[in-house]
């Protein structure tokens, strides 16, 4: 068995060893890359940064824990943004492992909100987040199409009270607050068709200015809806997260994880040239 | 470092466990892995029915119902017509008997209907029209190369997209046979189907990649707190999950030896 016949018969288990050992050295040896910024993730940092204090944001938490990786850092990175400029932000999730993931964040970001920070040489002082004041968490409801619909009428339609059982009538920040017609934007942080459904039901059907953060699975399939106006901006996988938090001077997961990323891919380049200079020296050795 | 509570920190060691179980599949399936596996298809039904009861039908049900009294089933409530999906939703449970599960076709059949008549026009405007307008815009030859090959205002990508488009659908057009110009066009529209499943399959390994990433960073981060001098308990911890997975891999690694030797 020669080299070329070893490439293609290699246990898929070297592969994965191999990976995993790259990952874990580039975690332990700290170092930075650059990470460049494309247009369709610049417009949504670009269109959150325009807003006033006061505006009023719907942050879509339409992912569950397997996509966390990916979403979290994105959710994070514009809910501090959000927070900072003291923008009124009005949670939903259509996912159903999503209100965890939801709390979670917001529970983290009223923690790093306490702290004094610069962001993009602006100093932000400290400040304590208040449910009902600063944000709402509309919580979760199945049958997402349904949901944005009702929501396009009358928020207190599909939830008549918030996540945490207060009726949406009593809470302070949503007192003239009656549907997307008050809100600036819909930002959705999906790792299923519920973006289908916000383009088609919620965009398409009353026209508010949507913007996607997606798994990376999903990134390529969703350009043509950038391509036709139908989204202003699109934020990709761990790639797009890392942009937006280097946008935002906000580093956190993503960014750090994408240096990871960057030699992972070496090596999955290298296993693909591999295989298939194996497989086409194995072929012509046959076909001789 | 950061303070971690013990109670915190245990929490985190499951987190860790179940990561390295999960991860143990990758050699091969094991009890471990099963263990795991189960606990999160256990964790997320268990999760979403209690979601179901306290965000869905609670608020959206019984609370529109219930005006303070129980009797005559609701039918004296405020709101008596939430009784109508209420109903739908119990003939959805007729389902599990033979004999009664034709009752169930009514819900069903009002739901698809609804959802029909809600989709069809919105997902032909725009998942469809839209896209058909936007492949026909015109093409801006005052700012053809757009400043950069990836921009994709530009002329040039205007002008990919729009021949792209056109010769993907030649390539599904079966009616014809594949010969002469339609056959070049046909194959310009296969090699535009498949930069676009490269562009997938990348964005895809990406994908999969943050998910690990965000993995080891979470065990990285677990064990920076085991070992940075907090207490003594916490290193105790990592020592015996990782010492589990080490005895695993030991175990694997003499029966691998073994089995090698026995070929030979």
């Amino acid at each position: 068995m020669n080299i070329f016949d070893r490439m293609m018969s290699l246990d898929r288990r070297w592969v994965f060893l191999f990976v995993a050992l790259v990952c874990v050295i580039t975690y332990l040896i700290p170092f930075s890359i650059k990470i460049n910024i494309t247009p369709e993730v610049k417009s949504i940092y670009d269109h959150v940064e325009s807003l006033k204090a006061g505006d009023y944001i719907l942050l879509a938490i339409d992912y569950d824990p397997n996509a966390l990786a990916e979403l979290h850092p994105m959710t994070y990175a514009i809910a501090e943004q959000a927070f900072r400029k003291e923008l009124k932000v009005i949670f939903v999730t259509l996912s159903q492992n999503g209100p965890g993931m939801a709390d979670q964040a917001i529970r983290d970001i009223s923690d790093s909100l306490r702290l004094e920070k610069t962001y993009n040489g602006i100093t932000y002082p400290a400040r304590q987040l208040i449910n009902g004041k600063d944000y709402v968490f509309l919580g979760y409801k199945p049958y997402p199409a349904l949901v944005i619909l009702g929501m396009g009428q009358n928020f207190r339609l599909p939830f008549p009270s918030d996540y945490y059982g207060t009726p949406l009538d009593s809470i302070p920040m949503m007192k003239g607050v009656l549907n997307y017609d008050q809100i600036k934007c819909v930002i959705d942080f999906a790792a299923g068709n519920v973006a289908d459904m916000w383009i088609s039901y919620g965009q398409g059907r009353y026209n508010f200015p949507l913007a996607l953060g997606m798994t990376g699975v999903m990134g390529a399939d969703y350009y043509p809806y950038l391509n036709s106006g139908q989204v202003f901006g699109l934020m990709g996988g761990l790639l797009g997260a890392a942009q937006y938090e280097s946008l935002a001077d906000n580093p956190g997961p993503a960014i750090d994880g994408m240096r990871i990323q960057l030699y992972a891919h070496i090596v999955i380049i290298l296993f693909i040239l591999m295989g298939n200079i194996g497989f086409l020296v194995t072929r012509r050795k046959k076909q001789v | 470092m950061q303070e971690m509570s013990i109670g915190t920190f245990l929490w985190t060691t499951l987190g860790a466990f179940l990561t390295l179980c999960i991860f143990s599949f990758l050699y091969r399936d094991n009890p471990f892995y099963k263990l795991a596996e189960h606990l999160v298809v256990g964790v997320s039904a268990g999760y979403f029915v209690i979601i179901l009861w306290h965000n869905g039908l609670q608020p959206n049900l019984f609370n529109r119902l219930n005006d303070g009294n129980f009797y005559l089933l609701w039918l004296n409530s405020a709101a008596p017509w939430y009784m109508i999906p209420a109903l739908l939703g119990v003939m959805m449970w007729t389902r599990f008997s033979r004999k009664w599960s034709w009752i169930s076709r009514w819900p069903i059949a009002m739901y698809m209907g609804i959802a029909a008549g809600v989709a069809v026009p919105l997902e032909m405007k725009n998942r469809v029209n839209l896209q058909i307008y936007s492949a026909m815009t015109d093409i801006d030859w005052g700012n053809f190369f757009g400043g950069s090959l990836i921009n994709s205002a530009s002329g040039l990508s205007q002008l990919i997209i729009f021949l792209g488009t056109i010769a993907a659908l030649f390539y599904f057009f079966f009616s014809k046979e594949h010969t002469g110009v339609f056959k070049g066009l046909a194959r310009f529209g296969i090699w535009i189907l498949m930069v676009g499943f490269g562009a997938s399959f990348g964005y895809t390994v990406m994908g999969r990649i943050s998910l690990f990433v965000q993995r080891i960073q979470y065990v990285g981060d677990w064990t920076k707190v085991a070992w940075s001098g907090i207490s003594g308990t916490y290193t105790l911890v990592w020592f015996i999950t990782f010492g589990i997975f080490a005895l695993l891999a030991v175990y694997e690694f003499i029966q691998f030896m073994a089995r090698r030797k026995k070929e030979a």
